[in-house]
């Protein structure tokens, strides 16, 4: 390959509102970034900054925005259709919203690789399971038979049922325990390794960030304060001071 | 001293297609004055233990136990009506899925301002007051958009932050926080947990808190159970949290990820079938 790569994502000088035109409320302010293919970025910062924003703007969950923003160069319109659902999924910050609550974890995985043409869909179903450490004891369970840490890993199990080249990860460990929490940072890491996926990955733990991606956006107040590697915020290495703060706050906490 | 919370062999158990899953077996504690960490891999039974003090068991689960006594009356002995009177006034818990607790059609204001004025019988312009004070101290930026939005509308720790404005206005004796701060940036955790802390010193209240956050919770409590699998498996002063000594709570220590030392792969924990069926520790004094 002489020509360089087409990145995964890229946005650029995106705005996203919220609310009714005349009391919109200005969530995310001018953002750009880019994810080269096989890439893992990080977003980080203030909560209420507008990072989960971010990722609802691209997979079209928040309709006010304005910029661009690109999957494999393809840019993204109004509207995403299954195509892009296969190739971009994402896993929610609220375990309890994302699964429905009629629906058993069997038929939440099922309906996925059906929607999404796969075949073998029993066993698919139960090495999605085992992928995510619940084994198939959990298939016929409802969400309200679930811990908080049982139901994120549904909901990761679902983001990866159509296999998808993009994974957008909105704190998907927040909820687990840590011994879970490194059982899907690794799985997470091999399916990286082996499929070439990219990440973007929204989380308030520096540790888990700087562990999982190679680049990351600090964000506060609707803005990207400041891009940076993870390299040079293991070193402190930080040019705004609210990253400075971010980081020394983190420090405390490392035993 | 008396503890303000004594628990005697809880079990909490739901009946299932497949058998009877026991989530939590038979467990003894106490709580005094103080902030009591609980913590354990996901579905230990952190949560159950949470919601079965205060008898939030959803049917066709079901709580036994020999007493759950709040000073020196046994809650499993009261009356639906009492227990309401117990949930609003002297025990609050901050759930594990906070948007869910707030009611969706209504207003964060309009919620913060009835649950004030339930409380202290303050006029409306009193407790809308009071509610953007709380909301200022959970560290909420633009207090005055927050009281007219609806939950929905809210980022994830703004959610969790609420709550906990909510679950304090009736200034219980006992909070019970489930995981209050697994969605906060560190520095607005700090600004959270300094709440509850200033709550436990300066008012007496109790404090379990529940969170899978073994670094924070051997910072900020006092005191640790470790729970497994439906048991507490240790029991110990939380600054030695570190030097804990049995090998599940080495191995949930030993899986964190560090921000100063990359590693390529994360230690997972190798569970030992023993360590299902030793006896519950007893945390009581
Ligand atoms: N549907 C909505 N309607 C109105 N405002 C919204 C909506 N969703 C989010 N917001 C606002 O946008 C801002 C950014 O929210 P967002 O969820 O992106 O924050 P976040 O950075 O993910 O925070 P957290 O770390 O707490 O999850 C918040 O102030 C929030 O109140
Ligand atoms: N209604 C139910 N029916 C059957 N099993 C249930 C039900 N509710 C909870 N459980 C099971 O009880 C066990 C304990 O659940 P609990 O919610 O207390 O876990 P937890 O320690 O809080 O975990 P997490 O850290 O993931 O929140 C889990 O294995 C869960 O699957
Ligand atoms: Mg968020
Ligand atoms: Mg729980």
């Amino acid at each position: 390959m002489t020509q360089p790569m087409t990145p995964a994502l890229q946005i650029d000088g995106l705005n996203v509102y919220f609310g009714a035109p005349h009391e919109s409320f200005h969530a995310v302010k001018n953002a750009s970034f880019t994810v080269e293919k096989g890439a893992s970025f990080g977003l980080v910062g203030e909560s209420g900054s507008g990072k989960s924003t971010i990722l609802k703007a691209l997979t079209g969950l928040a309709p006010q925005w304005e910029g661009t923003m690109r999957v494999a160069g393809q840019q993204l319109g109004a509207k995403r259709d299954r195509r892009f659902y296969r190739s971009v999924q994402m896993v929610f910050q609220d375990p309890y919203a994302s699964l429905h609550p009629r629906q058993s974890v069997d038929q939440v995985l099922s309906e996925t690789l059906y929607l999404h043409g796969a075949s073998n869909i029993d066993d698919r179903v139960n090495r999605l399971l085992e992928d995510v450490g619940l084994g198939s004891a959990f298939r016929f369970r409802y969400p309200h038979q679930l811990s908080g840490g049982q139901r994120q890993r549904v909901a990761i199990a679902r983001a990866l049922a159509p296999e998808p080249e993009i994974l957008l990860l909105d704190e998907p460990t927040s909820a687990l325990d840590v011994s879970v929490q490194a059982e899907i940072l690794n799985l997470l890491s091999d399916l990286r390794a082996e499929h070439h996926l990219t990440y973007v990955m929204v989380s308030h733990d520096l540790a888990v960030v700087a562990h999982m991606c190679d680049q990351a956006a600090v964000m506060q107040n609707g803005e990207i304060v400041e891009i940076l590697s993870i390299d040079a915020m293991r070193n402190g290495d930080a040019r705004s001071d609210y990253t400075r703060q971010l980081l020394a706050a983190s420090a405390n906490r490392v035993a | 001293m008396t503890p303000l919370l004594d628990i005697k062999n809880l079990w909490v158990k739901f009946p299932t297609r497949t058998g009877v899953v026991e989530a939590v077996r038979g467990i003894s504690f106490s709580l005094g004055r103080e902030r009591l960490g609980i913590v354990g891999e996901s579905g230990s039974g952190k949560s159950m233990t949470g919601r079965a003090i205060l008898r939030l068991i959803r049917p066709p689960g079901i709580i036994e136990a020999d007493h759950i006594s709040l000073h020196d009356q046994d809650l499993l002995s009261l009356s639906e009506a009492k227990m309401r009177a117990i949930r609003g006034q002297k025990i609050s818990m901050v759930m594990q899925d906070p948007k869910f607790s707030l009611n969706p059609v209504m207003t964060i204001g309009a919620q913060l301002i009835e649950a004030h004025r339930l409380h202290s019988k303050s006029s409306r312009a009193e407790a809308r007051t009071k509610a953007i004070e709380m909301l200022e101290a959970v560290s909420i930026r633009d207090p005055e958009r927050v009281m007219k939005a609806y939950p929905h509308e809210m980022s994830g720790g703004m959610g969790q932050r609420i709550m906990i404005a909510m679950m304090l206005i009736p200034n219980p004796e006992i909070l019970i926080a489930d995981e209050p701060t697994s969605a906060l940036d560190v520095s607005v955790q700090g600004q959270v947990l300094s709440i509850m802390d200033r709550l436990v010193k300066e008012r007496g209240m109790g404090l379990i808190f529940i969170s899978h956050d073994l670094n924070l919770v051997s910072q900020f409590c006092d005191r640790v159970l470790i729970m497994y699998a439906g048991r507490i498996v240790e029991v110990c002063d939380a600054d030695k949290l570190h030097q804990a000594q049995h090998p599940y709570t080495r191995g949930l220590l030993g899986s964190l990820p560090r921000f100063d030392t990359p590693r390529a792969r994360l230690d997972v924990l190798q569970r030992d079938p023993a360590w299902r069926e030793a006896p519950s520790v007893e945390a009581r004094p």
